[in-house]
């Protein structure tokens, strides 16, 4: 009798489960606006397979691949595409192991992992597709200063911990008329490993004139208090006062926090924006070879307009090797994400568009993955 | 409590045999017990406002045996071999269950080992005394010592808040609380343990902290010159005192559900015995709820610690990492990481075996660690009751009924 | 008198001087009221004030069918809309499948460590194993399954692994309370049931189980809250995913704690911030409803006994 009342009390149990499972059938979403979703799709001009595409990686990307997917959806609705924001490491490591189809990464793969991902590819090449621009800001909040200029050597002294008050001659010098106080600096940094400081390191490197004596890294190595991905360091540089960091512009702006101009040497100080981005990319250099996109950047940039500090996120993928679906899968939506339609949308989100000149050598790249 | 005492009869065929003498006793308690068991109850229902649940279920409980009693000795019940055989079964089930328990561990504890001492060997600097933490590369360097001290001192300072707390919540539902209020309290608490500690954590650093701040700027400038307290520079955002708080609060309600259950089945002749003597209600408490509760409590309090010990994301929110060049700082008020926090900031770049080990190294050390806590407070709770865990009243009870009659 | 000081296990043989000076007894007895109840509203401070952030901020969303019905797909970090049906169903399922596996190997634990093992050697070293259990911490676990899952079977990350490693970290919590229930059920009700010739088997089932009823259902609930709240092995063991998937054996999965993760690194974004705590009331609306529940199962299995 016991036992047959455990057994009921067990079967009622399992049984509810199920009915609160089943009981609310879930749907997707109605694509947002798309009002007419039949024009949308006849006018399409990739055709769209169907299916599953995983991909993991950089976090810098995640709002742009995001927006990008969800744009891309309203055209190709049954294709299910999933972006896990977990880091560039992750993205690499998740994509050698098959995990997922592509990978996204702040930084181009480097040889022992192009030799993984090779043997992942079942012997053909990955190849690394630049894809995003995110601008890198360095954030502050400091009351009464509504701007801010800093040039590189100022910039490495104070995350270096050299420069230690707000008042300090080398930033009065560069912020004339504008009344700094005498409070100590206080640095947040990225505690995670990130290609957003290991970008951020190599400007500092290569504008700095010396002053940033580490090397360039995704682990920090300078003063400061670490907090944990950029919504941690924008929550802390938000909640503390005199306080700086360095994190992707669409924190920044949406934190509402000021954000510093960059002497470069050019003569002006340049303003963070998606043109002033996009101009030092088109300073890049090719850094891979065959049809590896990869860019060397050039954080040292004097070219007139060009804001120095960016980071170019990939989507790193096999040119050959994957099942006949998957390939069609990821054809399909990265010729989407690098179209003039996929960038597009990326400009309100606080990234840079690819310039002309690399978007038709990513297209070509990704037609050519068989 | 070994067979003779009767907790556990001997699951052998003559099992009738031996129980003989015991059926006696029993049936000349029961005929004592029982009522008296009764009227005690209905009486303090009606002197004390406040009947807690526990009542309720050991009378149900004496009910069900009661009822047992009855329907099976009316010829349904086979006293021969299908209790054996089903002895057997269950009894092997339930041993099978304590194997795997043991097999499941032993498993992950070797697949673990088997992960961190590669990393370990080629290792350069001291696993256990230093400060440093560069795992991977060629030149692997790291140590847990600052990781230990952050993870032990905030974990302790969460059950000094939390322990003494919970206890006292725990009273309060059951034997303070006016009826109508214990149940939805319970209800509540019960609820807060579901709260996903990734928003404990949110909720710390969003809403708490900045509260927290004041606070901390008056204790480290009060007692400052004590290391432990000393001021650090910089931001007091995201310290250790900040994060012990908040996982002090994250463990409360677990520590208090199951203390609160356990409270609730003192036997209600233990505190009516204590009542009937004249003893105030913090006097009954003391001398019949604390004392039978306290393994529970103890255990209760393990879990949370485990859970302290353990915490990942709401750690990893709310304290602020220090960077690798300025000196240690020993100062609660200071930041830090603990062994979880720390593998869960870098397990998106776990890129080789050995970087991996170094972490998985880590947390073995958390295991050692809360294994050894447990020791110890296990040891404690034997040490303070000698004999036996549960109470031994049984033979006492009758033999004092037997002098009483 | 001196039975109540002899039936007192911890009392260390004093006698309770009940006799003494009444006016010193109760101060004590005011004093430790006042503290009780001043514990009482210390605890209920944060912990409304936690419940209160997460109601007042989260309901809103909660109140469209949307919410209920429909997946994220398609909704970015700054949209509006959709709902959170793929992450409760990802949630409802793990934990599921975590409970099957865990519950029923530590409630039969417990029954072994208070019944059958007590005292034994074997007994302690299952003790000794759960003590160990506890220590583990969820990432660890979830580096364990991800090390045997992915590594070594080479299989994909799925819903299967994440409860897996769920599986690690409930068992210790709803062996150790049901442990504690068990051992405080009184050796009068075993006796008594012995003594009508009853089996063990059947008095463990019928009288030992039933009596401790409700501590073990709140120890499965407290140990369904943890795992379900968990964040750690969903980050390692599966994909986030912002569609349907119904399938715990293929293809990236959503779940209310990943939901949450994915939001709240974009809090300053009103959208984003208003699922992360709808999210989250969500989630322990979930934990609310399997309470009441297990409550219900519990009243009915323990008060009608036949």
């Amino acid at each position: 009798m016991s036992v047959n009342r455990l057994f009921r009390v067990g079967s009622v149990a399992v049984a509810s489960l199920g009915v609160l499972a089943l009981s609310a059938c879930g749907s997707d979403p109605e694509p947002a606006g798309s009002s007419s979703p039949d024009s949308s799709t006849s006018s399409a001009g990739a055709e769209c397979p169907k299916g599953t595409l995983n991909a993991e990686g950089s976090s810098a990307q995640k709002n742009a691949i995001e927006e990008v997917i969800s744009k891309y959806n309203e055209k190709c609705a049954d294709v299910t595409v999933n972006y896990n924001p977990t880091g560039s490491g992750a993205g690499i490591k998740q994509f050698n192991a098959s995990q997922v189809d592509f990978a996204g990464s702040d930084s181009a793969l480097k040889p022992d992992e192009m030799t993984a991902a090779t043997k992942r590819c079942a012997g053909n090449a990955a190849v690394d597709l630049p894809m995003v621009i995110g601008p890198v800001a360095i954030a502050y909040n400091v009351d009464g200063v509504t701007k801010l200029v800093l040039d590189g050597p100022t910039a490495a002294k104070i995350f270096q911990g050299t420069i230690k008050t707000w008042n300090d001659p080398a930033i009065a010098k560069l912020n004339a008329g504008v009344t700094l106080p005498s409070a100590p600096i206080s640095v947040f940094f990225r505690s995670d490993e990130s290609g957003t400081t290991e970008n951020f390191t190599k400007y500092l490197k290569a504008a700095g004139g010396g002053a940033w004596t580490g090397e360039p890294a995704k682990k920090w190595t300078g003063t400061g208090a670490g907090k944990e991905k950029s919504a941690g360091v924008a929550e802390g540089v938000k909640s503390s006062k005199n306080s700086i960091t360095y994190v992707e512009w669409s924190y920044a702006v949406d934190n509402k926090l000021g954000v510093a101009q960059i002497e470069t040497g050019s003569g002006t100080p340049i303003e963070l924006s998606a043109d002033s981005a996009g101009k030092a990319l088109a300073a890049a250099k090719p850094a891979g070879t065959g049809s590896d996109l990869a860019l060397k950047l050039d954080y040292a940039t004097k070219a007139p307009g060009a804001y120095p500090i960016i980071l170019v996120t990939y989507e790193i993928a096999c040119t050959k090797g994957l099942p006949a679906e998957k390939t069609a899968l990821v054809k399909s939506f990265l010729s989407y994400f690098v179209s003039k339609d996929g960038q597009a949308s990326l400009t309100d989100l606080n990234y840079a568009p690819l310039p002309a000149e690399i978007q038709t050598k990513v297209e070509a790249a990704i037609q050519a993955i068989s | 409590m070994s067979s003779p005492d009767g907790t556990a009869p001997p699951d052998r065929p003559d099992g009738t045999a031996a129980e003989e003498p015991k059926i006696e006793d029993l049936v000349h308690e029961d005929a004592g017990t029982t009522p008296q068991f009764g009227g005690l109850a209905s009486e303090h229902a009606d002197h004390e406002a406040a009947q807690p649940a526990a009542e309720v279920m050991t009378e149900s409980g004496v009910e069900a045996a009661g009822t047992t009693a009855t329907t099976e000795t009316d010829g349904k019940l086979d006293l021969g071999p299908v209790g054996h055989l089903g002895d057997r079964l269950f009894g092997g089930l339930a041993r099978g269950s304590g194997g795997l328990v043991v097999l499941i561990v032993a498993f992950v504890g070797i697949f673990l080992l088997a992960l961190a001492i590669p990393a370990l060997v080629d290792d350069k600097s001291n696993f256990l005394f230093s400060r440093i933490w560069e795992p991977g590369g060629d030149q692997p360097r790291f140590g847990i010592a600052a990781l230990f001290y952050t993870t032990v001192i905030s974990s302790i300072i969460a059950m000094l808040i939390a322990v003494p707390i919970a206890i006292g919540v725990a009273l309060f539902v059951t034997y303070y609380a006016p009826k109508r209020l214990a149940a939805p309290v319970a209800h509540a608490v019960d609820l807060l343990a579901a709260v996903p500690s990734i928003i404990y954590g949110l909720w710390g650093i969003l809403f708490f902290a900045p509260i927290l701040r004041p606070v901390i700027n008056g204790l480290s400038t009060a007692l400052g010159w004590i290391p432990l307290f000393e001021k650090p520079p910089g931001d007091n955002v995201g310290v250790v005192f900040t994060a012990s708080v908040v996982l002090a609060i994250m463990i409360l309600p677990v520590v208090t559900a199951i203390s609160r259950e356990i409270f609730a089945q003192t036997p209600t002749t233990h505190r009516e015995g204590a009542l009937a003597l004249g003893a105030t209600r913090w006097e009954m408490i003391r001398l019949s709820v604390l004392p039978y509760g306290r393994s529970g409590v103890v255990s209760a309090s393990m879990l949370g610690l485990g859970r302290a010990l353990g915490e990942t994301v709401a750690v990893l929110i709310i304290l602020s990492v220090p960077n690798g060049n300025d000196p240690w700082n020993s100062s609660i008020f200071a930041g830090g990481e603990t062994f979880a926090s720390k593998i869960a900031n870098n397990a998106a770049e776990f890129d080789s075996p050995e970087k991996t080990g170094a972490y998985i190294a880590a947390g073995l050390v958390l295991f050692v660690v809360t294994f050894l806590v447990n020791s110890a407070a296990r040891i404690i709770v034997d040490r303070s009751t000698p004999g036996t865990k549960r109470p031994r009243r049984n033979r006492r009870t009758r033999a004092a009924e037997g002098a009483s009659a | 008198m001196t039975a109540i000081a002899e039936n007192t296990p911890a009392y260390d043989g004093k006698v309770l001087d009940l006799t003494g000076k009444s006016g010193a007894r109760a101060f004590k007895n005011t004093l430790a009221t006042v503290l009780i109840v001043l514990a009482f509203a210390v605890a209920m401070i944060p912990l409304l004030w936690i419940l209160w952030t997460v109601v007042s901020k989260g309901y809103h969303l909660l109140l469209s069918a949307d919410w209920w019905s429909q997946s994220q797909r398609g909704i970015t970090v700054r949209r509006a809309g959709g709902g959170a049906y793929h992450a409760i169903m990802g949630t409802l399922i793990m934990a599921l499948i975590t409970a099957l596996v865990a519950v029923p190997i530590a409630i039969l634990g417990a029954v072994y460590l208070v019944e059958y093992g007590k005292g034994t050697r074997a007994a302690k070293v299952v003790s000794f194993m759960i003590d160990i259990l506890t220590g583990v911490p969820s990432i660890v676990a979830a580096l364990f399954v991800y090390a045997v899952w992915i590594t070594v079977f080479g299989f994909n990350r799925v819903g299967f692994a994440v409860s897996l490693s769920l599986v690690l970290l409930m068992l210790p919590v709803v062996l150790r309370s049901t442990e504690e229930m068990l051992k405080l059920v009184p050796d009068e009700l075993r006796e008594a049931s012995y003594a009508l010739g009853v089996p063990k088997w059947k008095t463990i089932l019928k009288v030992v189980v039933p009596t401790a009823f409700g501590g073990i259902i709140t120890g499965v609930m407290l140990g369904l809250a943890r795992v379900m709240g968990e964040t750690a092995p969903l980050l390692i063991l599966v994909g986030y995913s912002k569609n349907i998937n119904l399938n715990p054996f293929n293809g990236f999965m959503g779940a209310l704690p990943t939901m949450i993760n994915q939001d709240r690194t974009e809090l300053a974004l009103p959208n984003a911030a208003d699922r992360v705590w709808a999210a989250a009331l969500t989630l322990i609306l979930l934990v609310l409803a399997l309470n009441l529940l297990a409550r219900l199962i519990a009243r009915f299995s323990t008060i009608k006994s036949k």
